[in-house]
């Protein structure tokens, strides 16, 4: 048993990064249902542009592509990808929030 | 030697190494800085749990947001302390190009471009994570010093992610309305109104293409479920191709037959279905961002994007929800197509009583109770300005003044309320499909520039729209219906509201209309 365990525990853990990343991609999912479950139609516009934007957290992906030195087409892809992300992230923020100014009670 | 085309050595092959990139395994990282680097991510995803649950509130919602844009603040502060960034002009350079397209996009956007702006920012997103994954390839390429589990969610992050690119930019033609032309069918020689040929200077023929399509229609074309089935197959096919074997040729396919197949998946989508599918697109581009993060091992990306995915999936479930449809059904899309027509000749030998602005000035003037429910056309003829101005009017003559808004009224979720909210509607006289218990108190109902929501014929169940939830206008005092014309609305199924008794039609423009009313108000 202990062996066996140590053996995991060399290879990566007892769970290996795939499965580590499955279990949190289902929590995720299951937490992300449970936190907007009941959202007013009012709110169902910037809910869903907010999370666009936060959907622009590729960005870490393009950061790190775009930073590293990995020869030529990655620096074109990696601008690229910095690109598409920063409209997605920047603009996403920005026009949730200025929908979200006008909502306001009298 | 792990045996790689076993079940046992793919896990432990899966188990062992992982791509250069990830930021958990960075060749030469410190432990302590490993370590720091997953606590923050795991602090950026909270902000993004906290924020999102402050977002689907309306006292704190701004705030929400706030707290979300912190949390992707420090998620970018965090990889930049990364050992594996080494140069910062590419970086840069990428985020000023966007920065300014962004901030340039959410400044000048008007209110009532808001659907196809959001379909944009989407397309971005998706397609940020599509070259993500596309960039881990080539970088990485060959590939067979990476895991299966790498190689098989660049294939699905690319899929997700070229499909909800295509997709959005069609979503966004259809929403903005424009029109395409048709290369296949060729093109004519460009006449003016008197059917002369037009020329240019050295006198040749102008030409122009001969057929242009109205992105807002669905368009379907026989064997399109079928063609669909297979471009699917063969993305998966693909996928295999690289897991087993990696190669360019595959990768390059699959980029293309998933950018086709985010096309071919929009297209047959109609006007009214938009909100399905818009809020679909936002799911998938969350969860692109989490295959992504698969690639990557990236834990922040992966918890991210999963958020992203249920509430897109939430928001899906409410618009199908509101629309009596299951989600099969609005994606096979075609509905309501070719029966303009159809409605076009039942209608035209009906009475209907028509009023103008002033004749409806006095019977609101009269009211005690007046629900406004608007629609698309509302947002079409920028009508939001006036209408708040009418119902500020009645309200201040001791009216009662609501608002019924339909949870699918207009292009995208929410649509109405954005539209209201940006001239000053408080939410207070917002109202849901509740409105209808007090139905029956009501003296006026107004239906500005809407259609199917308000058609009673939803409660037939040989209908079209059967099931489908509505505002009963038809059970108040007295319907005013603001429209341009009797043509059906979306479903193509005609409204036999427009033919009871106790409605007049208001027929015209909605903002010339209701301004009309405002004037007369103000006179009275």
């Amino acid at each position: 048993m202990f062996e066996l365990l140590a053996q995991a525990e060399a290879h990566g853990g007892v769970l290996g990064p795939l499965a580590f990343h499955l279990v949190v991609f289902l929590l995720a999912i299951f937490l992300g249902l449970e936190v907007i479950a009941k959202v007013p139609a009012q709110l169902h516009t910037p809910l869903m542009s907010g999370s666009n934007a936060i959907s622009g957290i590729s960005i870490v992906g393009a950061l790190l592509i775009a930073g590293g030195d990995y020869g030529a087409l990655s620096y074109v892809l990696g601008f690229l990808a910095m690109v598409f992300a920063t409209i997605n992230v920047i603009g996403g923020f920005l026009v949730t929030d200025r929908m979200l100014a006008m909502f306001k009670r009298k | 030697m792990i045996d790689r085309f076993t079940l046992p050595g793919l896990l432990a092959q899966t188990m062992t190494s992982a791509p250069i990139l990830a930021l958990e395994n960075g060749p030469v990282a410190s432990d302590t800085r490993v370590f720091l680097i997953k606590v923050f991510y795991a602090i950026a995803a909270m902000f993004f749990v906290f924020g999102l649950k402050m977002l689907s509130s309306p006292k704190t919602a701004r705030f929400g947001n706030r707290v979300a844009a912190v949390g992707m603040l420090l998620a970018v502060v965090i990889t930049l302390l990364n050992q594996g960034i080494v140069g910062y002009g590419t970086i840069l350079a990428g985020f000023v190009v966007g920065a300014a397209i962004g901030l340039w996009a959410a400044k000048t956007v008007p209110m009532t471009g808001m659907p196809e702006m959001v379909a944009l920012f989407n397309g971005s997103g998706g397609l940020a994570s599509g070259v993500v994954a596309m960039a881990e390839f080539w970088r990485q390429s060959p590939l067979s010093n990476l895991n299966l589990d790498v190689r098989i969610s660049i294939g699905v992050s690319i899929l997700i992610g070229m499909i909800t690119f295509t997709g959005s930019v069609i979503a966004f033609l259809k929403l903005s309305g424009r029109w395409i032309p048709v290369p296949w069918k060729g093109k004519v020689e460009k006449k003016d109104r008197e059917g002369n040929v037009k020329r240019d200077e050295s006198g040749n023929a102008v030409m122009e293409w001969a057929v242009y399509i109205k992105m807002g229609n669905p368009l379907n074309f026989p064997m399109q479920h079928a063609l669909n089935l297979v471009l699917l197959i063969a993305a998966v096919l693909l996928g295999v191709w690289i897991a087993s074997g990696p190669a360019t040729a595959p990768m390059i396919l699959l980029i293309l037959v998933a950018g086709l197949l985010g096309v071919l998946l929009t297209i047959p989508i109609g006007g009214a279905d938009m909100p399905v599918i818009v809020s679909l697109l936002n799911s998938y581009s969350g969860l692109a961002a989490c295959a992504a993060g698969f690639v990557l091992h990236n834990s922040g990306l992966i918890i991210a994007g999963s958020l992203v995915g249920a509430s897109g999936l939430i928001l899906t479930r409410i618009m199908c929800k509101a629309m009596n449809r299951s989600l099969v059904n609005v994606l096979a899309g075609g509905f309501g197509q070719d029966i303009q027509t159809a409605g076009a000749t039942t209608s035209a030998d009906k009475p209907v009583r028509q009023m103008d602005a002033e004749e409806a000035a006095m019977m609101l003037d009269a009211a005690q109770r007046v629900f406004i429910v608007p629609g698309y056309g509302m947002a079409v003829a920028q009508a939001q300005h006036a209408v708040a101005e009418m119902a500020d009017l009645l309200i201040k003559k001791g009216i009662d003044v609501r608002f019924g808004v339909h949870p699918v009224a207009g292009r995208m979720p929410g649509h109405m309320n954005v539209l209201l909210a940006e001239a000053n509607v408080p939410y207070e006289q917002l109202a849901d499909l509740e409105l209808n218990s007090e139905m029956d108190q009501c003296d006026v109902a107004l239906v500005i520039g809407a259609n199917d929501v308000v058609n009673p014929d939803a409660r037939k169940p040989d209908s079209a729209i059967a099931g489908m939830p509505i505002f009963d206008v038809d059970k108040a005092r007295s319907v005013m219906v603001c429209k341009r014309s009797l043509n059906p609305g979306f479903a193509g199924i005609e409204n036999p509201l427009f033919f009871n008794e106790n409605t007049v039609m208001l027929f015209g423009d909605a903002k010339k209309m209701v301004s009309g009313i405002v004037s007369a108000l103000k006179e009275l």
